[in-house]
């Protein structure tokens, strides 16, 4: 479990009923979902391929690390493309969320360690919990995440 | 252009003239009363020097000062080239380059002290060649037999454009002429544009001097000798063209051109190419640019194509406008990542020499093909592994000299290495005279390393093969040169990377030849598309070999053969629906694609053949890289994203039928 990192300025989103936001320092484009290619043989979490303006990135789905039911893409679904620096080398990473909700700045005095207990999900997958008008906001560790499928 | 950035350039710059100096050094070996050479090894050191001490370089320029003054006496005809001279200062060279890298650091005290030994060496190589006997260099320059000495020399030259810029000083070569003799200038204005497309840093000047005193030739030619290359000069001896010599200075080039042409063709004037350093980096950033445009373009042609009212047509003939174009573009794109082998070739002149010295062997490198051209990055990427493949000719394969004499060859072992193209591939072979591979000790090594069982059966082929498993090395001790175990499997695993392959051709006593087969570019990749289920993918054509329908017993599936009749040889195939999980039920007629490298063939059993597409092949990330048989990824015309289909790890993964007996001695890595 990492300490709080520099975190002001963040994205949040929705997904599986629950809140995300992630540093809005590594997004680098939202967009809605574009054609998708399946990669046969690859795992579940990073199992397609999107163009985006010539390049071609992962398209990954945080549903997987956090154990949520698959869901069928609608007109909200968008795509957030961050590039977060995983090893020696930075990535760029397309990431599926159910509605992109706001840009806002996050007060880091308010983020919560992830308690260890009382959670479904992997305690090392997210850095805090923070709270936004009643709601808790999980902030994933996103570089740890990648890791775990870069290394399987 | 800022302090760090001008450092930058120089080590660039450097690094060129170290290996200009290099090949003349070597080309000076070979022929000791070579005058280009020495005049070339002596104007690369001064620039070395001269930039060196400019830039910040300051033990560099120290450094090299005491071997220009070496090549200054030579070149004065004050002391002969001696084989010691250009061995002391090929070892010179290497601890330049070392003082180019560690500019920054303080010298050590192991390098000034390595640096002092080579300037002794030096100093030797010089005492050990009296002054007393100049008279081998000295013939060639001072008597031109052609022309006799004539009694002056009409000199017409024009500085290169950027002369000013690069510090060359026009008034200080005239007054180098004038001590030469008395000079007569005329100022040729001719070239000067108007005031609005002035450049005020270009020399537009020319100049027609006249000089009355009888010197050579190559006395002249000396006042310009660092500029030699990129100049325009013409040297008329005085008295036989004299009227010609001064043509009206305001009409120059047409008259002139005649004795120009003619004094060419006396003595050719090496004219370097002009060229520009752009960083590797911005071609593949200008690369990927255009592999996108063709992209959009396709994807423009596909809404061109739409409709027949009037806007339609006319967008259809802008839309083949662009095409032409953008196809023109990539041609030219793809052109300046071209590089001649020959850069590369280059490099081995000094390996082959030190590796002589090395092995005490005779050894001659013979390169042809210089100018077949190859992308960058095969070239790059090549570099080491034909390394190890000369080593490996050095050490193993050649004999020493008493062994070749006794074997009824001559005593300097060849090694040829060569480049050509062959349709869209490029065939670089490394080749040597010499012992051959022994297949017995090939054998009973991998036996040994518990590679093969003692009595595996193996044809030719399969036992040369051995020789690139990973951990096979045949030196019987392990030399500096070569056989530390990593080398032939790294070798293969290089090639395969670039897309290629690699074959042996080994005959006992006379020579091994090791084959390289390689793409031309990396970057686009002619492709059959093909669709499986629900998706697109990319078969690279140069694997495809035919393409057959199914045939109704087969499609049913399920049986526990998978081999198909192709004309009598039996043929795996794989049903790619299953091995990609299609969800979608398959087609009634299903297709075979064959795809094969060498003597393995393999049929993918697709739904439909879609066609042929130029695609750019874009790398998997990370998270994809090791996820099933794709090499790559591209784009299509409709801006999805299709993934290209790895044939050799499809090859490997097919189960092979028993080799046909016509198995040639040939090992096949693919």
């Amino acid at each position: 479990m990492s300490a709080p990192v520099q975190l002001t300025r963040v994205l949040s989103f929705d997904l599986g009923g629950e809140m995300f936001a992630i540093p809005a320092d590594t997004v680098r484009e939202i967009l809605e979902v574009p054609p998708v290619t399946r990669v046969p043989g690859a795992p579940d979490f990073s199992n397609g391929l999107i163009n985006v303006r010539g390049a071609v990135l992962p398209l990954a789905d945080l549903r997987v690390p956090f154990a949520m039911a698959p869901r069928a893409h609608d007109e909200d679904t968008r795509v957030i493309v961050i590039e977060e620096q995983i090893g020696e080398q930075a990535e760029s990473i397309g990431i599926v969320a159910d509605r992109v909700t706001d840009v806002y700045e996050m007060d880091r005095e308010a983020i919560d360690e992830a308690p260890p207990l009382g959670m479904r999900w992997r305690p090392e997958f997210i850095i805090g919990i923070g709270r936004k008008a009643d709601r808790f906001v999980i902030l994933p560790d996103m570089p740890r995440i990648f890791r775990e499928y870069l290394d399987s | 252009m800022s302090g760090g950035e001008a450092a930058e350039a120089f080590v660039l710059e450097a690094a060129d003239l170290l290996d200009q100096v290099e090949r003349a050094l070597l080309d000076l070996g070979r022929d000791l009363n070579d005058r280009a050479a020495i005049d070339e090894v002596f104007r690369g050191l001064h620039t070395i020097k001269g930039s060196g001490a400019m830039f910040g370089f300051a033990a560099l320029a120290g450094f090299t000062h005491h071997c220009e003054t070496a090549f200054d006496r030579v070149r004065k005809g004050k002391a002969p080239a001696s084989v010691a001279l250009v061995h002391a200062v090929l070892s010179a060279c290497d601890h330049m380059r070392a003082l180019v890298a560690h500019r920054d650091q303080p010298q050590t005290t192991e390098q000034s002290a390595s640096g002092q030994a080579l300037l002794a060496a030096l100093d030797t190589a010089m005492a050990g060649s009296p002054d007393a006997a100049p008279a081998v260099v000295e013939t060639a320059p001072t008597a031109p037999a052609d022309d006799g000495t004539p009694t002056g020399w009409a000199i017409r030259f024009r500085l290169p454009p950027g002369a000013m810029a690069n510090g060359t000083n026009p008034l200080a070569l005239l007054q180098e002429l004038r001590e030469l003799g008395p000079c007569t200038v005329r100022l040729d204005r001719s070239e000067l544009p108007p005031l609005d497309r002035f450049v005020p840093t270009e020399c537009y000047l020319g100049w027609d001097v006249e000089l009355a005193a009888a010197v050579s030739r190559e006395q002249v030619e000396d006042v310009f000798l660092f500029i030699l290359d990129t100049m325009e000069l013409t040297l008329t001896p005085l008295g036989a063209t004299a009227a010609a010599a001064c043509p009206p200075s305001a009409e120059v080039s047409a008259p002139a051109a005649a004795p120009v042409a003619e004094e060419a063709s006396a003595k050719p004037v090496v004219r370097t190419q002009e060229s520009v350093r752009v960083q590797a980096e911005r071609l593949d950033e200008l690369m990927n640019r255009v592999g996108e445009l063709v992209i959009a373009q396709s994807r423009l042609a596909q809404l061109a194509a739409r409709g027949d009212h009037a806007e339609a047509v006319m967008l259809r003939a802008v839309s083949e406008d662009i095409d032409r174009l953008s196809s023109e573009l990539r041609d030219t794109t793809m052109a300046l990542r071209m590089m001649p082998m020959g850069n590369l070739f280059g490099r081995y002149r000094r390996l082959v020499f030190d590796l002589a010295q090395e092995t005490g062997k005779a050894i001659a490198l013979v390169t042809e093909g210089e100018a077949t051209e190859v992308d960058k990055t095969v070239i790059d990427r090549l570099a080491d592994p034909l390394v190890h493949l000369i080593r490996n000719s050095c050490d193993h394969g050649l004999e020493t000299a008493a062994e070749r004499v006794a074997a009824g060859k001559s005593a300097t072992g060849q090694i040829t290495v060569s480049a050509a193209q062959s349709g869209g591939e490029v065939i670089v072979t490394v080749a040597d005279d010499g012992r051959g591979i022994d297949r017995a000790a090939v054998r009973a090594k991998a036996v040994a390393q518990g590679l093969i069982a003692e009595d595996a059966a193996l044809d030719d082929g399969e036992v040369l093969q051995l020789i690139f498993h990973p951990g096979f090395s045949t030196a019987a001790q392990v030399t500096r040169l070569s056989g530390r175990g990593v080398g032939m499997d790294v070798v293969k695993k290089t090639v395969e990377g670039l897309r290629g392959t690699i074959r042996i051709e080994s005959e006992r006593g006379q020579g091994t030849r090791m084959k390289l087969h390689l793409p031309l570019t990396l970057a686009i990749v002619e492709c059959m598309l093909v669709r499986v289920g629900a998706g697109r993918y990319a078969i690279p054509l140069s694997a495809v070999e035919e393409c057959l329908q199914l045939p109704a017993h087969e499609a049913a599936g399920a049986g526990g053969r998978n081999f198909l009749d192709v004309r009598g040889e039996l043929v795996p195939f794989l049903r790619m629906a299953e091995i990609f999980h299609s969800d979608r039920p398959a087609e009634l007629h299903q297709k075979v694609v064959i795809v094969g490298s060498g003597q393995l063939r393999v049929g993918l059993v697709v739904d439909q053949i879609i066609g042929n597409a130029q695609t750019v092949i874009k790398p998997l990330s990370r998270f994809h890289a090791g996820v099933g048989a794709f090499s790559g990824a591209t784009i299509l015309g409709d801006g999805t994203v299709a993934l290209i289909l790895d044939v050799a790890q499809l090859l490997a993964a097919a189960p092979q039928p028993t080799r046909p007996p016509h198995d040639r001695a040939l090992g096949e890595a693919a």
